[in-house]
Order: structure tokens, then sequence, then C-alpha cells
């Protein structure tokens, strides 16, 4: 990856300044940013690491989900201040250009699991992170955990069926859930 | 055809090309392109549902920090023409002879002397970035005088209804009726009668991807260059020249990565003209990208209808006649005329043959955000209304509904059908090809209704219920679209059409119909969809329409390519066309297999071919018109069970039969129906736009508006019967749309199925677990 | 959906971040920043000054000693549900966080956040109620300690006063034999509850007694149902009788809401108040079985 230089705040900027360093997909990165200044737009804008993508802004639709420190964050929730000193994984820090998929990208592409492409980064990263979670763990993750991770992102083109099938294969779980004809009434929890 | 049909890439599941970049976070969406310089835009918008403007300040702005301009409306009044989606609110010779009504009410670019709907644009600022131009937005001074709003639909309508536009006559957009034998007399002798108001409530498109474009201005030539997410590109460069005033020569239009478009994207918007404008005006880069709370509450809306209507019958169910006055409720403005109520109109009936059909369409004003065609337009409300009325009328006459709906279906041997009526073109209304009964079948196999039937029986305890939707769509809008191919210099072959992707795989979709007709490497061919300096006419990808115009234009445009290879290899290898063949890109000799041509040897040759034709490349532009819609049609069928004590509504089993035609790309084409159906379960399940008492809309965020998640989504079991369609080449018929057709209709069905022993009737949604109490409730109270 | 102007100040230590928060300037704390942040999106909340607290290690520990349980303000609820020490004394806290939006929020919210924002219809108010919980609360006068009760004044509102932050929270610790239950309703997992109950007891010799029945989303913020535990204490079945139910239903006053109707919340109150309290009577008396 070529060196990030982050471009700064526009001089109009009435808020205060802050030099923040922490690292990027590895890469360390020293920038001057505002005080107000969202980390998606941070990252998208100042660092043009654009894979991040932005869909609501509060949190809800996961499509700017990211790595801080190895968990997976909502990028729009932070600000870009409170991530001096930290490590930050996003999308663009999987598979490098040239390099191979990684599994959860592969499984993406294997099972069609992405039409229009712009939740996926946010799925990508929560999917890596529960593997890289139940890696460590040395465990295959929970049912409820794999539901908890492919409900945290809204996919509007998918309906969803590709994207648990792609994340199953990455996971290392059956990637076809049979059908059950029978309700869960009763085993589900509320 | 150059190749076996055994080798052909129609009809194989081709690896999308589309995935590698977009996996990487490579994907260049409109927000994602760096453009140096670019200055941000926020807009100021109405905060009331109707008033008038009696001032507005904007002083303040202009002198906030990293303001480069604020424009109101009286600054952009004489400077840009007021939108109307002209091709849109274009009314055919056929449909103009029903005599309809279709008000032409120009959108003001900016709000002058009045608002209409809560997030009317009344100021735009542009500045260094969205922050400070949201900061100067806040210190933007306006003062309103309220005027009455009017919100509901049916009271718009009164005699002495406010008026949600001042200075029409009444709240009125569109009326158009239309119909067939004599409804009223069958109605009349009919033995069994059902009537009944279903409605579909207000939603939303609602891409992830919102609305966004950036525009350039070349400060040599003054052209401009406009980065967009929408469906319509040439649309959107002939409304901007049009509306500033530039030579349409002088704007390009470039969709790039689109992020979902639904309809949403698919019509425009007085942003889209106020971005460039501005950009025109300063000289200088302009950027506007929606904020969610703005894609909610001020893109556009949709899906809002009441259906009230009438099926007759007679004592075998056989249908008679149907009546039905759509109430489709417009939002402020009349922006897309005819298309939603009158696809509603004439896809109601569906796939039954009834003689006799009286349909009314009024389309209503409100002041509430205007609406635009969303994933079906029209078809899945009028689904939902048709289908919920078959089931109350099997129900009436104690028939199977499946069974009754099999008795009406139009059948194979009767195609191509003429309904009747008047198809949205306004000529005679033709089926082209399709197979219902074989469709409904084998729907009604893979759910197994008898199998529901029993459970039902024996776990009376339980509710359990089965829906069925059935649903056809006339697919291939025209007027045309086209297709640009030509060989590169570097042998590879590139495709340009005027229908862009939000998603839906043109790139390897286009390049299989190319490989095949062409005879060169999939791998060898690019293709550009949605740059209007690529090809100069198109009209988009809307209305389930792509595959079969710009599809059926790549195949003819790839032919002629193909003819024009051959002809010029015929001269570099002093050969005769007629025994040429061209292989994966590679041309040879039949019977001189040591003979061999590349693309990119032939290329470089041409222009300098002696006795050549002229032509410095091997390229050609063909326009595809479809002579008639080719008709999709699909089955859903699905098992639900409510719970009555927590009012949760799971589906057991989901499953769709479509016919679409020669499929090109299985996977995609599956993908495509499922995420409908996606949309669809959304819609039915939790999907509300609603706006309190006066006009204010209280589902603002993702906190209310409430979006499908994966666990919504059941497995999805699908089948497929094919009836190529006779209207095209390529036998292709459109399926973006048609998964989101079914989903509402069969699963109110199945709904109102298992909760008949509690007397609830369903008719409408959503059925959230809140509305479904709700409905048992008030069910127990008048049983 | 941009935040307004502000100035962010990182607070090095609970003193500083007093001294930031008693300025002449209007000042918000941030931690986790999940309930501020969509605030500041909006443009719904404008201070002139964000003082972040997460850098702040003395309050990014959790404590568990003979006095209970305490949380650190910065301590994110990954990292509460995440605690052996909390699952073991506290299980009602991991199962109440497992309720609260998706591991991405849960990776940035912290407790103590969630405490004074006060959303009604968050589970950490109600549950932390039910707890006995107590706030220690830093500010220009120095320390106080306040009872959970007396800090939850309203939807959205606490009893903070304006240059005071919650620096942690503190659980006491449960009777071994403690049953506990949290039952809510979402139309969506990770959604806001549309209601929930949370219930904790003590059932002695067959007999409930000490109960605490919290509902929430039920009416303007989480409050305690007198009307429930008036009848479990005592009573030796969990089963709500129709005449409490009844009694229950008269004493709420549910809004109307996107989600769902004023009545639709009555008829969630009652199952979910049946469901609570026999699932806490049901580990209650586990736990007593286990632990003689």
């Amino acid at each position: 990856m070529s060196d990030l230089e982050p471009s700064g705040p526009p001089t109009a900027e009435p808020t205060a300044r802050h030099t923040i360093s922490f690292t990027v997909n590895g890469e360390s990165v020293t920038a001057e940013i505002e005080s107000r200044l969202l980390l998606t737009d941070f990252l998208r804008h100042r660092l043009r690491l654009t894979g991040t993508h932005v869909g609501c802004e509060q949190g809800a639709c996961g499509a700017c989900t990211i790595q801080l420190d190895g968990q997976p964050v909502r990028s729009c929730l932070i600000l870009a201040a409170q991530v001096d000193g930290r490590d930050i994984r996003t999308i663009e820090g999987l598979a490098g250009p040239g390099d191979e998929l990684t599994a959860v990208q592969q499984a993406f592409a294997d099972q069609h699991g992405l039409q229009c492409g712009f939740c996926t980064p946010g799925f990508v990263m929560s999917v890596t992170s529960l593997r890289e979670q139940s890696q460590a763990n040395g465990r295959a993750p929970t049912e409820a955990e794999v539901q908890d991770c492919v409900d945290s992102s809204y996919c509007r083109c998918t309906g969803y069926v590709n994207i648990r099938k792609a994340a199953r294969q990455a996971l290392g779980l059956p990637i076809d859930v049979p059908v059950s004809l029978d309700s869960s009434s009763g085993q589900v929890s509320e | 055809m150059s190749t076996e049909p055994n080798d052909w890439l129609i009809g194989q599941s081709v690896p999308r090309v589309e995935d590698d970049r977009l996996l990487r976070g490579a994907g260049r969406y409109t927000d994602d392109l760096h453009v140096p310089d670019a200055a941000e835009v926020a807009f100021l918008r109405s905060t009331e549902a109707h008033a008038r403007i009696t001032s507005i300040d904007i002083s303040a702005a202009q002198a906030m920090p990293g303001v480069v301009a604020v424009y109101d409306g009286a600054s952009v009044v004489d400077r840009i023409k007021p939108l109307l989606n002209a091709e849109e609110l274009r009314v055919p010779p056929g449909i103009a002879d029903l005599d309809p009504v279709n008000k032409l009410q120009p959108a003001p670019i900016l709000a002058t002397d009045e608002v209409n709907y809560v997030g009317q644009p009344v100021a735009m600022v542009v500045a260094e970035t969205r922050y400070l131009a949201e900061d100067a937005i806040e210190v933007i001074d306006v003062t309103y005088e309220l005027l009455p709003a009017v919100i509901d639909v049916e009271a718009a309508q009164a005699e002495d209804a406010a008026l949600v536009l001042l200075g029409e006559d009444d709240n009125i957009g569109v009326h158009v009726r239309h119909g067939k034998g004599d409804t009223d007399a069958a109605l009349a002798s009919a033995a069994a009668v059902i009537t009944e108001t279903f409605s579909t409530q207000r939603y939303v498109c609602a891409p992830i991807e919102t609305r966004g474009l950036v525009a350039q201005q070349d400060p040599f030539t003054g052209s401009l260059t406009i980065w967009s997410t929408t469906q319509t590109p040439h649309r959107v460069r002939d409304h901007v020249a049009e509306s500033i005033g530039l030579p349409v020569d002088d704007v390009r239009v470039q969709s790039v990565d689109v992020g979902g478009g639904f309809g949403q994207k698919g019509i425009l918007v007085v942003e889209e003209l106020l971005v460039p404008f501005a950009a025109h005006d300063l000289g200088r880069p302009v950027r506007w990208i929606a904020d969610r709370f703005e894609n909610l509450t001020a893109d556009a809306h949709a899906r809002e209808q009441i259906h009230h209507i009438t099926l007759g019958a007679d004592a075998d169910g056989t249908l008679v006649a149907v009546k039905d006055h759509i109430i489709v409720n417009l939002g402020a403005r009349n922006m897309v005329g005819l298309v939603v109520p009158y696809n509603a109109l004439c896809h109601l009936i569906g796939p039954y043959q009834v003689a006799n059909a009286d349909l009314e369409a009024t389309g209503v004003l409100t002041n509430t955000t205007f609406t635009s065609p969303y994933r079906g337009a029209g078809r899945p409300e009028a689904t939902f209304a048709m289908e919920r009325a078959m089931d109350r009328l099997a129900a009436e006459l104690g028939i199977e509904p499946s069974e009754l709906r099999r008795r009406n279906l139009i059948t194979s041997e009767q195609m191509p059908y003429e309904t009747g009526l008047l198809d949205r073109r306004g000529v005679p209304q033709e089926y082209d090809s399709g197979d219902y009964p074989a469709m409904l079948d084998r729907a009604v196999e893979m759910i197994d209704v008898p199998a529901v039937r029993a459970r039902q029986a024996a776990e009376p305890d339980r509710r359990i219920g089965v829906g069925f939707a059935l649903y056809l769509e006339m697919t291939g809008l025209g007027p045309f679209e086209g297709a640009r191919v030509e060989v590169m210099p570097s042998g590879r072959v590139r495709l340009y059409t005027g229908a862009p992707s939000q998603g839906q795989g043109h790139r390897t979709v286009f390049a299989q119909i190319l490989a095949d007709t062409m005879g060169v490497a999939f791998d060898d061919i690019d293709v550009l969809a949605g740059d209007t300096a690529s090809i100069p006419y198109g009209v988009g990808t809307i209305a389930s329409r792509a595959l079969v115009t710009a599809g059926n234009a790549t195949a003819q445009a790839g032919e002629l390519v193909r003819e024009r290879i051959l002809d010029a290899a015929a001269g570099v290898l002093e050969a005769n066309a007629a025994d040429l063949t061209i292989e994966q890109g590679i041309i040879s000799v039949t019977g001189t297999p040591s003979v061999e041509l590349t693309l990119a040897e032939l290329i470089r040759s041409v222009p300098k071919l002696a006795g050549g034709s002229g032509s410095d490349g091997l390229g050609e532009t063909s326009y595809f018109q479809p002579p008639n819609y080719a008709t999709a049609s699909g089955a859903h069928a699905v098992t639900v069970e409510v719970d009555t004590a927590t009012g949760r509504v799971e589906i057991l089993d989901y499953v769709v039969v479509h016919e679409a035609g020669t499929i090109v790309n299985p996977v995609v084409a599956d993908a495509q129906v499922v995420g409908g159906v996606g949309q669809g379960i959304g819609g039915i399940m939790s999907e509300h736009l609603r706006y309190d008492e006066n006009g204010q809309p209280i589902t603002s965020t993702f906190s209310d508006y409430l979006m499908p998640i994966s666990e919504m989504v059941p497995e999805i079991r699908m089948d497929e019967i094919v009836c190529p369609s006779p209207t095209n080449p390529l036998g292709v018929k459109g399926l973006g749309e048609g998964g989101a057709v079914g989903p509402p209709a069969a699963i109110a069905n199945a709904v109102e199925d298992a909760l008949r022993p509690e007397g609830v009737s369903v008719r409408s949604g959503p059925l959230t677990p809140g509305r479904i109490l709700d409905m048992l409730r008030s069910a127990a109270v008048s049983q | 959906m941009k935040p307004p102007p502000f100035n962010y100040v990182a607070a090095a230590t609970v003193d500083h971040a007093v001294e930031l928060l008693n300025g002449d300037t209007d000042a918000r704390v941030i931690a986790g920043g999940q309930s501020l942040m969509p605030l500041l999106n909006l443009r719904l909340a404008s201070p002139e000054l964000v003082v972040d607290i997460g850098r702040i290690d003395a309050l990014n520990t959790i404590t568990v000693d003979g006095e209970g349980l305490t949380i650190g303000a910065a301590v994110t609820q990954a990292k509460v549900a995440g605690n052996t020490g909390v699952l073991g004394g506290w299980p009602l806290l991991v199962e109440a966080i497992g309720l609260i939006g998706h591991a991405q929020i849960r990776n940035r919210g912290t407790l103590c956040g969630s405490l004074a924002h006060n959303d009604p219809l968050a589970e950490l108010p109600a549950v932390s109620i039910a707890l006995d919980a107590s706030v220690t609360v830093s500010g220009p006068n120095g320390e106080r300690v306040v009872p959970i009760d007396d800090l939850l004044t309203g939807p959205f509102m606490t009893s903070l006063e304006p240059g005071e932050l919650i620096t942690s929270a503190h659980y006491p610790t449960l009777r071994a034999e403690t049953g506990w239950a949290i039952s809510e309703f979402a139309t969506r997992t990770g959604d806001f509850a549309t209601a929930g109950v949370v219930t904790r007891l003590i059932v002695e010799g067959g007999v409930a007694r000490d109960s605490v029945v919290v509902l929430f989303g039920l009416g303007p913020g989480p409050q305690r149902s007198a009307v429930v535990e008036a009848a479990i204490n005592g009573a030796s079945t969990p089963s709500l009788s129709e005449a409490v139910l009844a009694q229950l239903d008269a004493s709420i006053h549910p809004n109307d809401d996107v989600h769902a109707t004023a009545d639709a919340r009555r008829e969630f109150a009652a199952r979910l108040a049946t469901e609570s309290v026999s699932e806490a009577w049901a580990i209650a008396e586990a736990r007593r079985g286990g632990s003689t």
C-alpha cells in the first residue's frame, strides 16, 4: 500500500485542531484533524480509504463497520480524535492489491453474497471479526453469534440469503441451512 | 451466434466480474471520487407541511466560515427551469383517448413563496465541507405563515378539502378510468360478490447508498461532467442541459458504481439540477450526497395506495367481473404522472381471465413528500389488492384458494393473450408468453397445500396458514436502449450502453451475451454502462428493462461487429468472409487451422487495409426497440405461523416459482428474485414511512423506519419455468422487480389464513407484532 | 448529518474532566459515544465542548470485591459482558447487555453511559434499578454516591448537576439464591425494547420475597411495579392471576409509537411480566437447590 498522506482540515473549520497518530492497516499515520471530524470522513476523505461506506450516520446500517483494536465498531459513531494511539483496520487492510482475496472475501464472491456492493465492506469486516474471534477462541462460533453478526448490517439488494451462506462458508459452518417446516416458537427467547 | 450452443455463456452462472473490486473496497461510488477542490452542499429544507414563505434571510449564512455561496428560491428562479420528469409525464395517444387527468405540476427548484411538504428544498448552501455547509444552514432565517396541511388521502378528496398546492382547482393530480365489458351488470348477476378495501402503506426504496452527485465544469470548454448515482444518466443529462441552458452535447453524465437504486434514483429531483447549476455558476466542482435523514424524509417515497375492490364470480369460482378504485397518494406534486397509477391498473387482473372490468385510478395530492416508482411500481400494491380479494372470494365460495386461482388462469394455449385492455403504451395489452397453470401447480406442490391443511386440522391450537400470490409483469419498457460495441487497439472489446447497473451485474451479464454473439472470450470484454459520452442516447435501468432492451441491443451490435470483423479479416487473410469463423477472439479459416488472426492483429491492420472501407475501426452502435412487452410472471407461496401471544409472524417456508424467459446467468437471476423477496418482506412486515397529523414525518431515521434485517428473511426455495419471449431475439424477460411483487399479498394471505379461527381481517401492512396484536384484539371485540 | 462545531478534549484524569466540565462552556461527556454521537450527527445536541473520559485509565476497570461490583465509566458493555466475575455474580447484567444492539455497538458503548443517557427504552437503566445499583458521581463539590432511583429522573433525564459526571456504577452483591430475568420484546433483534420487564426475587421455603419488578417501555421511563411486587411477595407460585394482571394494566400508562400502540404494549406488559416472574422464580429455585 502506498503511504497514506492525510489532507488536513479546511482553513475555515472553526473547531479545535488536534494532531493524532495511529495505525491504519498496519501503517503509521499522523494527521491534523478538527475536533468534530467523524472517523468515517477522516478515513474516506482525508486518507482516501473509501472502501468504508456511509449509510446512515447513526450506527444502524453497519456499512461503516471497521475494526478498532481488532474489534468491530461503527466508524460513523466515533470521532477521529478518539482514535489517537489506536489501531484501525478497514476493508483495504484485508487483501492487498493483487493479493488473493481473504477467505471471507472469497466466500462472498463464491456465494454471490453481494450485488451493489455498498454494504459489503461492512459485512466483510463483521464476518472477519467473528472469524478471527472464533479462531482466537479455538471454537466455532455459536449460531447466536452468527445471527448477531449477519443481523448487524442492512443489505437492500440481496435479501440476505446469500450473505448468510457467505458468512457460514467463511466461518467454516455448513453452508445450507435446511428449511425446517416447524416454527422456532418456544426455542428462541425474545 | 458463433459457437456451439453447449459452449454458450448464456445460461451459465459465470462468476461476476464486479465482485473482486467491490470486495476489496476498491469500488468507486459517487462519494468515493476524489475531485480536487470540490465544494459540498447542504440544503435547508422546509420544516412545515404547508406554508407560505414570508421571508428568507440568507445574509448570515453567506458570512459563515467556509461558505462559498448560498442560493435561495429568488436567486435561482430565473436561472433554472422548474423540474418536470417529462418522460414519465408523457401520456401516449391510446391512453389520451381515455381522457385522463394528468396535471403538469413543475417542481420549483427552490421554494419561493410556498412550501408543500416537510423536506422540500428552500435554500442551498455551498461550502468547503458538508460540516460547514450544515453550520450555515442553521443560520438561515425563514419565516413561514402556516397553511392548512392535508395529509390523509381520503380527506384530500373531500369537496371542501384545503388545497395541497395553492393555485390548483383541487387535490387530484391524476385520474384515469379504463375497463371492458359491462361490469355492473356482471356483478349484479354474479353468484358471489366480495367487496373490500385493501391498502399498502407508504414506504421508501432506501438504497444503502443515498442519492448523490458531483459536478465539475471544464475550465477550458465550459462543459459539465456529472458523476452520479442515477439509474437514468441520459435523462439527467438532458434535464440538466435544458434547465440550466447548456447545449446537451456539453453535459456528460456518468453513472459510476451505484449502491442500489430500486426506483428512487430513477426519477429526477431538483437537487440533481441545482448541484450542476452551482458547479456551472461557481466554476468549481460541487458535491452533494444525501444523508439518511434526507433520504428518508425528502427523497421519493412510494407504495401508498388504497384499493376499493370488488370481485364477482359464478358459483364455481369463475371470475365474471373486477371493479377497483385505486387511490394513489402522490405526495405534494404529480411528479411521475400515470406511471404508478396506470401500472397498478393494468397489472391488477394479472394472470386471470375476466370478461368485465371497471378500473379507476385516482392520484391524490397530499402535503407529504412526492412519490416515485419503487421496484414493482404499482404491481405489489395491485397484487396485494387482487390476491387478497381472491382469497376472500375463495373463503366466500368455500374453494381452496389455489384451486380458485387455477380455475381462472389464462392458459399457455391462449398465448399470446389479449386482455382487452390497453397497456401502458396505450396499445392493446398482449401477454406474449407464459404458463401460469404450470407455475401455480409447481408452487402448490412445493408448498404442499394438503400438508398444511392437515397440520391445521391436526394442531388446532396453532395458528398456521398458507398464502399464495400470483402476478405478472410486463417487462422491457421501451422505447429503446442502445449498445455500442468496439474492438479496442489492444484487441479487447468494449461494450457501452446507456443502462447502468445498481448491483444487477451488467458487466457480467452483458459480457456473456456479447461473448456468445461475437465469438470473443468473456475475459476480453469490458462493459462500461451509463456514460453519456460513450453512447449518445439511452433510457436507463428502470422498470425491469435493462436485459430486454440493452441485452438485445448488445446482441444486435455484437452481430454487426462480428460481420465487420469477418469482412475485415477476409481482406487481411485474403479469404472469403463466409469461410471464416471467430472463436474466443481468434479468427480462422474453416479447414485451414494453421491460419489464425487475433483481434489485436486485425484491429492494428484495419486502418491501413488496402481497399478498406475507409473506416478506421471495428465498431457498431445498435438500438433495440422492443415491439411489445416481455411478460414475466411469478407464483409465491408461503406458510406462516402466527404466535397470538406475541403477535409475531414467523415464515416457515417460502417458495417462489418464476418465469422470466431465457435466463442468462442463473445465479444472478435467482439473486435478483430473492433480493426482491427481501424487499417485499420488509414492506409487508415492518417498513412504514409515517407522518403525524400535521405532516411531520415521524419515522425519519433508521431507528423508526424499520428495514428488514437478516433474521426476517427466511431461506427461499426457488423453481422456475422457462417460456422464452417471442418479442426479442434473446428470448429474455425482465426480472428485477418481480420478486418484490409477491410477498405482501402472499404473506398477508397466509396470515389471514392462519388467523381465520380468530376472525382477523388483514387489510394492510405492516404486520408488525404490535399491529397483529391490535388486529387480534379488534377481531375479538367484534366477534 | 454532521456534528455541529465543538471542541474535543481528552481528559487525562477525573479531576481534569471535572475541571473541563466546570468551565463556562456547555460541555458534554463522551465515553463510548454510542448515545451521544447519533445526537451530534443529527444536531440534536450542540455542546461547545466534548470531554472524552474514555482515556482515563482509572475509569477503565471492573472490580469485584466484598462490597460488590464496580464498573468504571470507560468500561464498554462488551467488556462487562465478557467478565467472568460479572457473569458469576451478576448474570442479569450479562444477559441484558446481550440484548443491546449488536457487537459493534457493545464494543464501544459503556454501561455508565447508558445510565447517564437514560433512554426510556434501554435495558441497563431498568436492570440497574432491579439490581439496586448506585453510581458514583464526581463534580465540583467532590464525589457523591447516588442511588439509581435518584439518578433516573425521567426520559433522557438524570439528577446529574451541570459539571458532574458518573465515574462508576456499583452493584451490591446478590444473595446466592437470587433469581432474575429480563424479558423484553423488540421488533427486530438488537432494537431498543418495545417493552420489557426485569425481575429479581428470592424464593425461600417455596415462598417469594424481596422482589423487585421493573417495567420499561411501558410508561415514561423504567419504573418498579408495586402491583406485581406486592402480588409476588409472600406468594407460593409465580403465576400472576388475572386480577393482578388487571391491576398491572390499570397501573401503567404506555405510549403509542411507531413500534406498537399503547394497547399492544398493555398486552406485552401482561405477557412479559408473567414470563419474567416465572423465569426468575425458576432460576431462584434452581440456585437455591444448587447452593444447598
